[in-house]
């Protein structure tokens, strides 16, 4: 089956004043896959998801987004793109259904339509025990899960995960990984993953993206990588070798 | 548009339900119920056995209770509403990293400005009428006066300015909500504006009057300095939006009230004609005669949001 490649950026360059935090970054993503993406931090790689989602102007080049500039159709593009920020945050006085009945509101969602989703994806998240809870009260990974929901709310045909495991528990972690690896197999969903927990990119990813200063190092499966970085072997190589080698170099 | 209707619900929702707002309406139901039944008594008191005038109904709101009337006290406390409302209504959500969730939904990003000060107004109206409201039932009963229909109309008049005055004070607190990061600062900063327009502009008005055109207090001075000294302190002080809402308001709910300067100069027959022929203004001529006020307070108002919502609209968020 060919894929259909659903993002792709032609030298898109983000710069701040004197400093360039995205440098004519070229590469694309095709449908259907999980895309590990990867860099130090202040690497820009939060910068670039900005501009996918058209939230951040680009000073140069351009992105597609499901067939479509981010800029122009920023609306369109986030009706399909559920983004879940790194450190996503909630209203702590409201409950989970309170929450993602905000989002189905945001999303012009019907309301019994909305009703179904919502104990559906909660189900899907595991949250559905403490729906009635407040968000304040919730847990770190909850919280990531919580904010899964709100993303899966839309029926997302691409996901931009930011660091959705920062800060969580190794039993939470590998929870909300298995969750984006399910959805991903379930749901078709494409999923774009910032991540430092190379373990977890690597279990999951098809392809990886490495990301330093500004610039896409390298962009392939994590098997040809180790192969043109550590040279044609028996052994596979983790990506925590490749990814230190590249960051050695540059 | 179903963007904005959300964040409008929803803000609504939070408005009405927060503690601050429970504690503010409160606070101002509360002098507004004594300073209008001060008043009420001190007009029963005085009007015993005397002809009633015109307009009794709207001394209620203009004569003053204890310390103030109800159009001075909207003037100096009703600021505090628009900046309670809104002095963390940008940089809150961003503290909480939800403003970005917010834009990344599919809306336009100007319903999220849009919806908070449409909401705020909202808030702003009802808190106002009601309060009008509550307090005319109140004085129906203290004075047993019914009031006419242009009382009536003066009233709605004088509501309408208010809500433009408090949404002013509304924009500048969500200007400073979005310029500013720290909710402290964005809150110093817009009572700290409020105090400066409110109370040092007025006093700055008569230093400068009395610098530029100086005025002998035991009367050695000519009237043309006495004119320049009052238009200068006059002029100077109308940048001061409490001085626009309150010689706009006063007039609007005082019909004898004919001109918003506080110097009148007049010859012996004139003086003679204007105490015996005491005629109010229609309340059309009570509109021109403010119109200026009126117009720049919405002025100021739009110019305030207009600001606002450009600084957000190109404002990068990360948080």
């Amino acid at each position: 089956m060919v894929s259909e490649t659903i993002i792709e950026t032609t030298d898109l360059t983000k710069n701040y004043d004197r400093l360039r935090a995205v440098d004519r970054l070229s590469f694309r993503i095709d449908e259907g896959e999980i895309f590990g993406f990867l860099g130090p931090n202040g690497a820009g790689k939060t910068t670039t998801l900005l501009m996918l989602l058209g939230l951040t102007q680009p000073s140069g080049g351009s992105a597609r987004v499901c067939g479509m500039d981010p800029l122009r159709k920023a609306k369109e593009v986030k009706r399909l793109v559920g983004y879940l920020p790194e450190n996503v945050g909630f209203y702590g006085d409201l409950n989970a259904v309170e929450s993602l009945n905000y989002v189905a509101d945001l999303n012009d969602m019907h309301k019994d339509v909305a009703k179904e989703k919502i104990s559906e994806v909660l189900e899907v998240v595991g949250l559905a025990g403490d729906a009635r809870k407040k968000v304040g009260d919730y847990s770190r990974g909850m919280k990531q899960r919580l904010g899964i929901a709100e993303v899966l709310l839309k029926d997302p045909k691409v996901m931009f995960l930011d660091e959705p495991t920062l800060g969580l528990d190794p039993d939470g972690a590998l929870r909300v990984i298995e969750l984006i690896q399910s959805l991903n197999q379930d749901r078709k969903i494409t999923v774009l993953l910032s991540s430092h927990h190379l373990y977890q990119v690597q279990k999951i990813s098809n392809r990886v993206g490495i990301m330093i200063k500004g610039k896409m190092v390298a962009e392939d499966s994590i098997e040809a990588l180790g192969r043109e970085k550590f040279g044609l072997g028996e052994e596979r190589y983790t990506l925590e070798e490749i990814y230190m080698k590249y960051f050695q170099e540059v | 548009m179903t963007g904005l209707l959300a964040i409008y619900r929803k803000e609504l929702a939070d408005h009405f339900s927060s503690y601050r707002f429970i504690i503010l309406f409160a606070l101002i139901a509360m002098v507004s119920f004594i300073t209008s039944y001060m008043a009420g008594m001190n007009l029963k008191e005085n009007l015993e056995g005397v002809a009633k005038p015109k307009f009794v109904f709207l001394m209620l709101f203009s004569t003053p209770g204890a310390l103030f009337s109800m159009v001075q006290f909207v003037s100096f406390f009703g600021p505090l509403i628009g900046l309670v409302l809104g002095f963390d209504s940008i940089n809150r959500e961003r503290a909480h990293g939800t403003l970005v969730k917010l834009v990344s939904q599919p809306i336009y990003r100007d319903a999220v400005i849009n919806g908070k000060f449409f909401a705020g107004v909202t808030t702003i109206t009802i808190l106002l009428v009601s309060i009008v409201l509550v307090i005319s039932g109140f004085g129906l009963t203290i004075l047993g006066v019914v009031p006419g229909i242009e009382e009536i109309w003066r009233l709605f008049v004088y509501l309408v300015i208010s809500i433009f005055y408090i949404s002013f004070w509304l924009g500048v607190s969500i200007l400073f909500s979005i310029s500013f990061k720290g909710i402290a600062t964005s809150a110093l900063a817009s009572v700290a504006l409020w105090i400066f327009l409110s109370f040092f502009v007025s006093m700055g008005a008569s230093v400068l009057a009395n610098t530029v055109a100086p005025v002998d207090q035991k009367g050695g001075t000519g009237p043309e300095m006495v004119i320049k000294n009052t238009r200068i302190k006059e002029g100077v002080s109308l940048f001061s939006p409490m001085v626009l809402y309150s010689s706009a308001t006063s007039t609007i709910v005082n019909p004898m009230q004919k001109t918003t300067s506080s110097l009148i100069l007049m010859g012996p027959m004139e003086r003679i004609s204007a105490s015996r022929f005491q005629n109010p203004l229609s309340l059309g001529q009570s509109i021109v005669v403010v119109y200026p006020h009126v117009v720049a307070l919405v002025a100021i108002t739009l110019i305030c949001f207009a600001i606002s919502y450009i600084i957000f609209m190109i404002q990068e968020i990360r948080m």
